[in-house]
Formats: C-alpha cells, structure tokens, sequence
C-alpha cells in the first residue's frame, strides 16, 4: 500500500460496529479501507453460538455465520478488507497517521474507531498461570475439553449465562459463582440458567485463588457477606465477569472516561479529535448489542460521510 | 508454499518427537474461531522459517489422545517441541508479530 495515498477513511475494527460503518461508507463512495484484526477479526460474536435477538432472523444465527454476511455485504460495495491490526496511531491534524502491523503505513482524512471490547481477567496472578490449563475465557473453544467434568463459571451477566448454558453440554456439573445475590443478566437467560438442572448457583461469592499444580484443582472462594473462606474442587473456570474497551492504542491522544471508553460528543460518534469518530463497545458501557454496535457503527458511517463532505 | 500440515497420532512420534528441527503443534479444531484466526499465520511461519521451525497441526477433535496427553484445554494452543520435549507453550490466537517474537528462540 502506498503511504503517499491519503484515503478518505479508514476503519479500525471489525464486529457489528466496524462492518455496518464499511457497508455505509462504501456505499457512500468513500472507499473505505478496513483494518479487521490479524487474528480479532469479526469480533466478539465470532466466540458466541447462537444469536437470537439480532433483528431479522427469526430462527437465530450462529455469530460466525452473521459476522461472515455482514463482512460480505461490506465487501460486495467496494470495502477493502485487511486482515491486519493497526498497532499505531496519529490522529491529530487533518491528514490522520496510521501504521499497520506488517509495517505498512497509511495516511486518511477520517478515521473510525471500532475497536471493540476483550475479556476482563479476575486479576489473580495464578488464574495467568493456569490459563489454558483450567482456566478459559471462551466455552466455544475449550468446553469441549472438559467431558464429564465440574466446571465453574464467574460471572451474573448474559454471557456467564450462555457460557454456563453451553458448558452443560459437556460438563457433568456447571456452578455460577456470583459475587452478589441477584443477576445483572436478562429474564430469558437467567430462566434458561435456572432450569438447566446441571447449573447450581453460588451466590455472595468471590473467587480469591486459583489452586493446582499444572492444572486447576481447586477453588478459593470468600463470602461477600460473611467473608468466611472455603476451597471447592473444580477442573475448570471459565471467567465470564465483562468486558475492557480496547483503546490502549488511544491513550494520550484521544478523550477516554475513567474506564478507558471512547469520549463522543452527545449522541453522535465525534470524538474530541476532528475527523476521528468512535462507535460499538469502544463507547457504549450500557448497551453492548450487537444492534446497538451495528447502530452505532451506521451513525459513525454518516458522520464521517458529513464530516468528509464539509471539507 | 509450504503450509502447515497436519500430524496424526500415528505420526506424532515420527514428526514431531524425533524432529531435528524444533517443531511448532498447533493444537486446533473446526469449530473454534481463534484457531481458524491463526490458522493463516501460522501458514505463513511455516513458509518463511522453513527449515529452521517445522509447523503442524493436530486436529484436537480427530486426535484427542494426543491432546490429552499433553493436557490441553484450552485451543489453539501452540507447543514447541525440541528432542520429543515441550519447550514452549502460547496459549490463544495472537497476531504475527507477536508470535513471532514469543518463538524468536526458535526461529
């Protein structure tokens, strides 16, 4: 790619966020070239199973198979797609920097963030020992390995819930240790989790350690409210507690909240940079759809578009 | 190009623990979305380090026996084998890169 070109608009990041706002800008004219990730690329739905609330399809979609349409419809109107992270970035100034991690660099008018979220770990140091010996953040990829097996889930949101759900399949005994004594998760799959008779709940509960010698063994759980310590035997833990905006590259040159999500103005994508806008997980704390992305990432599209036409 | 080929439970001994060369097992599946992700990498260091890291694959689902007895669990997980011993162990799907300067003594 020549680094004398200056492009109209690159997006970084490719789940529902960074597709939708290829599909619009490309069918905008804008040629958008977009950064999918090396090894990220569809984003997190690409980990999950079955979707059943995108709108659209009544029979539920497995994430793969929409994040795969999606990509297509971007490309079917002129997106060019690469398989590649963006590892910096200038975006200061109206001429926008940007380097890819082959080393290649490019040069845009406007940018779209669409970077997305990854999985928050306990922060225990032996649950990075054991990671991939016991410990796992994703039950698509490792559940299968743990047959007849006791397995622990943290988490009370939606996606403890479909992890625990989906773990069943494989595990003789599924517990969802909680750290408080209700679920931040939705009806339908609190009730789907609540009548699967191989899930059990463990409530006001934290998990302090991770014991094994090269592979999990054990459990250490404190009572929330008791703070009384117990050890339970589990062969595995799946961490299933949220998710971290992926702005590391963003630090210092773009405004983030507190907890590292995309600062935009009001209700549209702009972020403080002119030119730079941001969409999906990388700003939403309260949604975190892939509706929602997908939305987001249409808005950021026709800001980008307006922004690009001003100028 | 050479690409990385697959190795079996038959052929595990002769490809990888007698190997004079160090030797990369990517233990993958079908079904999981980060080994598909690295999959292509991975074909590429097979390719460009030729000769100095050979690059498999074992399908975890068609040869668990393997997988089992190296205690993996969490996929793709990449071993490196020097003389039929585990060196090296990356565990999930990372960009080039990276994985390149985590196998860096092997390259």
């Amino acid at each position: 790619m020549s680094s004398e070109k200056v492009h109209e608009l690159v997006i970084v990041g490719s789940g529902p966020a960074g597709y939708t706002a290829a599909i619009y800008a490309a069918r905008a004219e804008l040629a958008p070239v977009q950064y999918e990730g090396s090894v990220t690329a569809g984003g997190a739905l690409m980990n999950t199973t079955e979707v059943e609330n995108f709108p659209g399809f009544p029979t539920g979609i497995m994430g793969p198979e929409l994040m795969e349409s999606l990509r297509k419809q971007a490309e079917r109107f002129g997106t060019q797609l690469i398989t590649d992270d963006i590892v910096s970035m200038k975006l200061d100034g109206d001429i926008k920097e940007l380097e890819d991690g082959s080393g290649n660099k490019l040069k845009a008018k406007a940018v779209i963030l669409a970077t997305g979220s990854a999985y928050k770990e306990i922060g225990l140091e032996n649950e990075k020992r054991l990671s991939g010996r016991g410990v796992s953040w994703c039950a698509t990829c490792d559940g299968f390995f743990f047959r007849e097996k006791v397995l622990a889930v943290v988490g009370g949101g939606d996606s403890a819930m479909e992890e625990a759900n989906f773990l069943t399949r494989f595990a003789t005994k599924v517990y969802v240790i909680h750290r408080r004594d209700s679920l931040r998760a939705s009806k339908i799959m609190v009730d789907r989790a609540k009548a699967n008779p191989k899930i059990e709940f463990i409530w006001n509960t934290e998990v302090i350690d991770v014991l094994g010698a090269d592979k999990v063994e054990a459990l250490k759980l404190r009572n929330t409210v008791t703070n009384e310590e117990s050890e339970k035997a589990f062969d595995g833990l799946f961490v299933a507690i949220g998710h971290l905006p992926r702005s590391e590259l963003l630090v210092g040159q773009i405004d983030l909240d507190g907890e590292g999500y995309v600062k935009v103005e009001g209700r549209s994508t702009r972020t403080n940079l002119k030119g730079v806008f941001a969409c999906g997980d990388l700003v939403d704390h309260t949604y975190r759809q892939a509706i929602t992305a997908a939305g987001s990432g249409c808005q950021a599209a026709l800001d980008a578009e307006r922004f690009l036409a001003g100028h | 190009m050479s690409a990385a080929q697959p190795v079996t439970t038959a052929t595990f001994d002769e490809v990888v623990l007698k190997s004079s060369t160090p030797v990369l097992v990517d233990f993958w599946a079908e079904w999981c979305g980060p080994c598909r992700a690295v999959g292509p990498i991975l074909d590429q260091i097979a390719d460009e380090y030729a000769g100095k890291i050979k690059v498999v694959k074992l399908n975890t689902d068609e040869e668990s026996a393997i997988a089992m007895k190296y205690g993996i669990t969490s996929i793709p997980t990449l071993n490196v084998y020097v003389n039929g011993e585990v060196v090296k162990t990356v565990i999930g799907a990372k960009p080039k890169p990276a994985l390149l300067k985590e196998l860096s003594d092997y390259l």
